[in-house]
């Protein structure tokens, strides 16, 4: 291995960047773990100097943080589950079944995607309001249930299943719904996994919209929890890293297990433009 | 079932969840804004009035909207140039034929994008704390005064901007190096018979093969940037003296605090009409830089 000054400077600035990016999750973990009031001293401390769990307990048995973890998780799930069935149909419905007016609605699809969602946020609260679902999970979950974007990253797969083998199984006396199911589902399975990191994900992180449908405390999830503890505790800010940590490590386990998949499903569509 | 029966029935669901969810709000929003729809009218559909375009004519004589409407425009412009310029600069570095462990390297640079705003954003307000921050002790021992960084109003949106350079200047670098790949090693090694160096390489082979990608990443960067909420909401809660009220902070206030349904649905409209011109002018650009 050579040892040049350019190699040492392009790894060098790497780590430099790396140590940047984890940093503050290095610290946020470290803080989690001080005793209250210590991280509030000058010079501030990089390490607990008695490492304890006390803040975490103080949050799960003293707050309502397992609520809030089991709020999320379920809606992250139910979010994750919701999509699937409903992209996933009808993202191979567009890629391999023609049906009338196909065409003409993927444009208006396409002409939909430049409206951000934050205009339809206040009548669909005020719809849900009708409905009675403000103040409940299910209004949280409303969004998730189709999206433009998840449909056409299915679609893009889809298009890559030969028609031979349809065509094949239609010859054989397969019906259009068994050889969705038994055929092209199991064809499918990457991008399904790649939909599915996404979608939990993104149902795990969201903020605004779960923010506005949701005003009882019990019902809150980790984000709008943690940003209603931060404007109560500013200054206990070992207990909110304690909370941060409960927030983000979840999320950031199943991108390091699922991190092929999220990465292609990122770059498969954005390449092509 | 014929294939387009089938094809009706699996795709209807999803469309309808669209239509329902999507669609008939975004029109029903258009209407709203030409009411004076107010929590009097939450109370009492009755006391529902159409206004015309009133709501936008009071919109423009409202100082706080023209706030958020620099601010947004001060996060966005100095933003997004400075997060893609980071974004390409790693995807250039990770992509050097000299970098090592470069999956480990990618990884670390992406984990950002996946965590929780919220939270993170929470773990940038202690770092910036004036006091016991160790990014203001960090530069006590370069001899740098303590900056107030979230509660002077001149510092307040660049650190906000510093800190979502962090949190999503990963998620462009991995598209950037998708599309670094696809350049062909071809191209290089003929500039470099021609004699350029290093920079006329980028110059006048990376930069334009990159054009598309280029193109599409600050579109999408650009609306992302526009969006601009949960980091004001959780870091400043709009102030020091409002500098970080951002548009949609603006219509959340509106909306969610103030109950004026009416005016922030108008609010959302301009938003939207701002990210469609800001698009249009991004692809007018790109047409005269590099016609097609």
């Amino acid at each position: 291995m050579r040892r040049s000054l350019p190699t040492l400077a392009v790894n060098g600035t790497l780590w430099l960047i790396a140590a940047f990016t984890l940093f503050p999750l290095v610290w946020m973990a470290s803080v989690s773990l001080m005793t209250p009031g210590e991280a509030s001293t000058y010079p501030p401390p990089l390490w607990p100097a008695h490492a304890t769990l006390e803040n975490y307990r103080e949050l799960f048995f003293h707050g309502r943080m397992g609520r809030h973890f089991l709020n999320s998780l379920g809606i992250a799930i139910a979010a994750t589950l919701l999509s699937l069935t409903f992209n996933v149909s009808a993202g191979y419905a567009f890629a391999k079944l023609k049906f009338p007016g196909r065409t003409r609605i993927q444009q208006v699809m396409v002409g939909a995607l430049v409206i951000p969602a934050q205009v339809a946020m206040l009548p669909l609260f005020l719809m849900l309001k009708t409905m009675g679902l403000v103040n409940t999970p299910a209004g949280v979950l409303v969004p998730w249930l189709a999206g433009v974007f998840s449909i056409f990253l299915v679609r893009q797969h889809a298009a890559t299943v030969p028609d031979e083998i349809l065509e094949a199984a239609r010859l054989d006396g397969a019906g259009e719904i068994r050889i969705f199911l038994q055929i092209v589902l199991p064809l499918l399975t990457p991008i399904l996994v790649t939909l599915a990191v996404f979608t939990f994900l993104g149902a795990w992180n969201d903020f605004l919209w779960p923010l506005i449908v949701l005003n009882d405390g019990n019902l809150y999830t980790l984000p709008v929890a943690l940003a209603s503890l931060s404007r109560e505790h500013v200054q206990d800010s070992e207990m909110m890293m304690a909370g941060s940590v409960v927030t983000v490590l979840p999320v950031l386990i199943l991108f390091l297990v699922l991190q092929r998949f999220y990465l292609q499903g990122m770059t498969s569509g954005a390449v092509k433009g | 079932m014929t294939p387009a029966r089938a094809g009706i029935l699996l795709a209807a669901p999803a469309l309808g969840a669209i239509a329902v969810f999507f669609v008939i709000p975004v029109a029903v929003a258009l209407a709203l804004s030409l009411t004076d729809f107010d929590i009097y009218a939450l109370a009492d559909i009755a006391n529902l009035r159409f206004i015309g375009l009133r709501n936008y004519f009071e919109l423009l004589s409202t100082p706080l909207f023209w706030r958020a409407l620099g601010n947004t425009l001060y996060f966005t412009g100095l933003g997004v140039p400075l997060s893609i310029a980071a974004s390409l600069g790693a995807a250039l570095l990770l992509s050097s034929r000299l970098a090592r462990a470069r999956g480990l390297l990618r990884t670390a640079l992406f984990a950002p994008v996946v965590t929780t705003l919220v939270a993170v954003a929470i773990i940038w307000r202690y770092l910036l704390h004036t006091r016991y921050g160790l990014i203001n002790y960090g530069l006590g021992r370069l001899g740098i005064a303590p900056i107030d960084w979230l509660g002077d109003p001149r510092t307040a949106m660049p650190a906000i901007i510093i800190f979502t350079i962090w949190k999503s200047f990963g998620y462009n670098m991995v598209i950037f190096l998708a599309a670094l790949q696809t350049i062909p090693e071809t191209l290089y090694e003929a500039a470099s018979l021609d004699g350029a160096g290093a920079w006329a390489r980028f110059r006048h082979v990376t930069l334009p093969m990159l054009g598309p990608t280029l193109l599409l990443v600050s579109i999408l960067t650009m609306a992302g940037f526009f969006q601009l909420f949960a980091e004001p909401y959780v870091m400043t809660q709009g102030g020091p003296a409002q500098s970080t009220v951002s548009v949609l902070y603006f219509m959340y206030e509106q909306g969610f605090k103030w109950w004026n349904l009416g005016m922030a649905s108008a609010v959302a409209f301009v938003l939207f009409l701002m990210m469609f011109a800001v698009t249009l002018l991004q692809m007018a650009i790109a047409r005269k830089v590099a016609p097609p």
